[in-house]
């Protein structure tokens, strides 16, 4: 291998390495607020790139159909809580919010799927279609179940993973879908192609990483998830409801699983079920990190991306293997890191 | 068992294993065969997530260690069938000790990451492999012969498949009526369970490595079936459906394994075949329906299919007191008066906050001791690094002249320290009896974290009828004698502090360490407990209460001692400590 290969690889390792980051921070923030590992966050994101692939070839993609389908299932849940009284205003409320506004979106998108709209435009339909479904999600799976035990929440999670991979597989079909790159230029560093693409991704993410730095070190809502992190019954006692934060927390990190899909669409063609290996290469970044330090899970999500590009050039067939083994090394290590500290078996009465 | 409940066991028994010679047509045997394979596999998750807490969605990649072990050895190699199931046990045991070296000491998710990762790595690798036919798999695997009988039709492998989920289903039952099951089946509460001497980490170990020897099992038995094996059999989403087919059949009961692979299968030959017809659907919908019905199931139903159809069969608890039993070995007691336990400088900082400050006291053989003070004056502390459960910042516990600070609680109760629990933790669903056995975790004729496998095979009915005649005894001495077949959670809460007392007994211990024991009585049950005590001392125990009710403590111990703001501030005669004015300073505040 000579320096330019390697320089290709890293181009290529970073790149994929900075969306594994941003996957890898969504996991990390669901897990430290909602004790959720949240597996079908790799579906939303298949969702999103799909769904501006879909609009890019002037297709009416079905996420818009998901989108009202899941706004009912929430008003059905409303009006059941609601059958012990509540106030027309609510009610009113909950009607806007999840039956108006998705058939307005729905509605919306079928105007603009044919016609050549350009790209941004693409893309902010695309962010309104897939961001409201994180917080759906949470209210009509999670929200009921909120204190099972770890355990049980990743198993919902599972299954929940399981019904958007099918609903996927039902709306897309069984071929991958890529969209047009954001930024379609190329260039040569020193004999290393660079894509405008690749740049485009490392910008994002980096931009998306201080948006929520900022997020929590300044803003009041910010400041209030942390709080739920460390002690959620604390928080509740000050105000802080765990229902409020989860639903935050799915609306953060589904907006960042968004951003992840829509910058890998051009990259790669999405399948229906690719969004589950893909998250779980973010996984595995968060894992190093223990899933509770960003900086950590953004550092080891960079590894894997790394690692997994320089798999592809010694042993390309071997790459998946590798990449999903290392978790078994990485696992002993943050074993044995946390050897002979105190922690808290959950245990369940 | 009933006999009611003997003859309905015999009847299911005897209809599966004679259906293939009624008329069934081959549609249903072999569908049946399939269900026989996922009952094999989902009965180790029932073992692994309702019993033991921990769960794995890499089943199937054990099934496909399984399958391809013996696809190789038979195809490539000419190897008999038999070598490869040794063969695929001996990587799939290897295999799970690896992943549970590195995940059981951590939180019971880390398990289930790692089986997610361990199942994609292997099923790209069974794609990746040459020798192993890529993705096209093996092909060309020989029937299966059982004494000089070829099983190469779906119909005879039918009787081997199902003989051996009723072997596995026989050998679950016994496992969770034993000594090692009932450990197993208390590791959802695993600082309890360590008090009892319980090695949990292995235990889980066990639970984890059985789980896999049944899926690979099932794997071996596939390969022979189908004769011809491929990767796309033993990806993840398989190994997600085993878990599914548990919770859907009931997670808690053996038998929910086989419900729920068979519910689950019938539902999906429904779902591929006769709705997308009915509905003219142009894909799967298997996939969302599974994934909806579970998170519904999860919401509303954790519990599964299996106690609704448990209802029809009340089933007795399996642990019967026998009359008579041989005395299991009691250790060797220290006489009255020589010194038991010796605590020195014990000292405890979180932080900058000192919990425990430099407290020292002693209790000889025969007394009872309180260790009393106000709310947050470090007396639970005190007692968790006495009982191993807090590492001491600095000080010695010295216990028959042996320092036993820095030791885990596992090694302290072997000394025969026994404790109870503030907040009660017995394990709900089990009978009283059951979880009184729990204290003689260490008592038992097999090694204390050994006996799994006699326990299955039944060969520790010895072992049992002594363990359950000393539990029996212990219940009798508290007074419980007649709910000793009554769930732990349907007694009273007075009640269930004298069932910790009676399994803390039943570990022949010669000094018992009572957390508030009085916390939460009524007057009466109070009087009981005083009463009980009492008696204990006369019979020679030792032992040391943490209680904040000074009236309990009064006319119940020989010495007092107190504790406030984490230093001791007086001790003596009850007597002397209720004349003591720092400490009517302490419990009445300055008016005095």
């Amino acid at each position: 291998m000579d320096w330019q290969i390697a320089g290709f690889l890293a181009v290529d390792g970073f790149t994929s390495g900075a969306i594994y980051a941003l996957l890898a921070l969504a996991l990390v923030l669901v897990f430290s607020v909602t004790r959720i590992i949240l597996v079908p966050l790799g579906e939303l994101m298949v969702y999103a790139g799909v769904t501006l692939a879909l609009l890019g070839h002037d297709r009416v993609p079905a996420t818009g159909a998901l989108l009202l389908a899941m706004g009912v299932a929430c008003f059905a849940l409303e009006l059941w809580e609601a059958r012990r009284g509540t106030t027309p205003r609510r009610l009113a409320l909950a009607a806007v919010k999840f039956l108006a506004l998705p058939l307005a979106l729905l509605l919306i998108t079928r105007w603009a799927a044919p016609r050549a709209l350009p790209l941004p435009l693409d893309m902010a339909l695309t962010t309104l279609l897939i961001v409201p479904m994180g917080p759906m999600l949470y209210r009509i799976v999670f929200q009921p179940m909120a204190e099972a035990s770890t355990l049980v929440l990743l198993i919902v999670s599972v299954a929940t993973h399981f019904a958007l991979t099918g609903l996927g597989l039902v709306m897309f079909g069984p071929e991958g879908w890529s969209a047009a790159p954001l930024w379609d230029a190329s260039f040569d560093l020193a004999g290393v192609p660079l894509s405008g693409q690749s740049l485009a991704i490392w910008a994002s993410s980096l931009l998306l990483m201080l948006a929520l730095y900022l997020f929590f070190s300044r803003t009041l809502p910010g400041k209030a998830l942390r709080a739920v992190a460390v002690n959620r019954l604390g928080a509740r006692l000050i105000g802080v409801g765990s229902a409020q934060a989860g639903r935050l927390t799915f609306t953060l990190a589904t907006a960042i699983v968004t951003a992840c899909g829509m910058l890998a669409a051009p990259l790669t063609a999405l399948t229906y079920d690719g969004g589950f290996v893909i998250a779980l290469k973010g996984f595995i970044g968060a894992i190093i990190g223990g899933l509770v330090g960003y900086p950590l899970a953004a550092a080891g999500a960079l590894l894997v991306g790394l690692l997994e590009a320089f798999a592809s050039f010694w042993a390309s067939s071997y790459k998946e293997v590798i990449v999903f083994t290392l978790v078994l090394p990485v696992l002993l290590w943050r074993s044995l890191a946390s050897h002979g500290r105190h922690h808290d078996d959950e245990e369940e009465e | 068992m009933a006999a009611v409940d003997r003859r309905v066991l015999f009847a299911f028994v005897a209809l599966v294993l004679l259906l293939p010679l009624l008329p069934v047509p081959d549609y249903w045997i072999s569908l049946l065969n399939y269900i026989g394979l996922s009952s094999l596999v989902a009965l180790g998750l029932v073992l692994l997530t309702g019993i033991g807490g921990l769960t794995s969605f890499g089943q199937a990649a054990f099934v496909g260690i399984g399958a391809y072990s013996t696809a190789y050895l038979s195809t490539a190699w000419g190897l008999s069938p038999w070598l490869g199931l040794a063969v695929g046990l001996a990587i799939t045991i290897v295999a799970a000790l690896i992943i549970g070296a590195v995940t059981l000491s951590m939180s019971g998710h880390y398990l289930a990451l790692a089986t997610i990762a361990w199942a994609l790595a292997l099923y790209y690798l069974f794609g990746t492999l040459g020798f192993l036919g890529y993705h096209d798999g093996l092909s060309g695997i020989p029937a299966l012969t059982l004494f000089g009988v070829s099983l190469g039709d779906a119909r005879a492998m039918y009787g081997l498949i199902w003989a051996l989920v009723l072997l596995a289903l026989w050998a679950a039952r016994n496992l969770l009526d034993s000594r090692p099951g009932r450990a197993m089946r208390a590791l959802k509460r695993a600082g309890m369970a360590e008090a009892m001497g319980v090695n949990t980490v292995w235990l889980k170990m066990v639970m984890f490595v059985l789980a896999a020897v049944l899926a690979c099992t099932a794997g071996w038995l596939y390969a022979h079936l189908q004769r011809t094996v491929s990767p796309s059999s033993f990806g993840l989403n398989y190994g997600i459906e085993y878990l599914f087919m548990a919770v859907i059949g009931g997670i808690g009961h053996v038998w929910g394994a086989v419900l729920g692979a068979g519910v689950f299968s019938l539902a999906k030959e429904f779902l591929r075949g006769q709705l997308p017809a009915l509905l003219q659907l142009q894909v799967n919908i298997e996939m969302i329906v599974f994934g909806v019905l579970m998170v519904l199931l999860l919401q509303h139903a954790r519990t599964g299919l299996w106690p609704l159809l448990a209802r029809f069969f009340p089933v007795p608890p399996a642990a019967h007191a026998p009359a008579q039993a041989p005395a299991l070995p009691r250790r060797e007691k220290p006489k009255a008066g020589e010194p038991l336990l010796e605590v020195k400088g014990l000292r405890k900082e979180f932080g900058g906050l000192t919990a425990v400050d430099d407290i020292d006291f002693q209790l000889r053989a025969g007394e009872i001791v309180g260790l009393i003070g106000p709310n947050g004056a470090g007396k639970s502390t005190t007692f968790n690094m006495i009982t191993g459960v807090q590492a001491a910042t600095a000080g010695t516990v010295r216990y028959r002249g042996e320092t036993i600070s820095g030791l885990s609680a596992r090694q302290i109760v072997r000394r025969g320290i026994g404790r109870t629990f503030q907040h009660v933790k017995l394990v709900p669903e089990m009978t009283a009896l059951e979880n009184v056995a729990l204290g003689a975790h260490l008592r038992g004729d097999y090694r204390p974290q050994g006996g799994v496998l006699a326990s299955m095979l039944r060969l520790n009915r010895a072992e049992e009828a002594k363990l359950l005649h000393e539990a029996a005894q212990q219940l009798h001495r508290v007074g419980l004698g007649d709910c000793l077949y009554q769930p732990a959670a349907s007694l009273a809460l007075g009640q269930q502090r004298l069932l910790e007392i009676a399994r803390a007994l039943c570990g022949d211990p010669a000094l018992l360490l009572l957390d508030e024991p009085a916390a939460g009585l009524r007057y009466r049950e109070k009087l009981e407990l005083a009463e009980l005590l009492r008696k204990l001392k006369a019979e020679g125990m030792s032992i040391l209460i943490v209680e904040h009710d000074m009236d309990f403590v009064m006319n119940l111990t020989d010495r007092l001692v107190v504790m406030e703001f984490g230093r001791k501030i007086a001790e003596g005669s009850p007597a002397e400590v209720q004349r003591n004015p720092a400490v009517l300073e302490a419990y009445l505040g300055d008016a005095i």
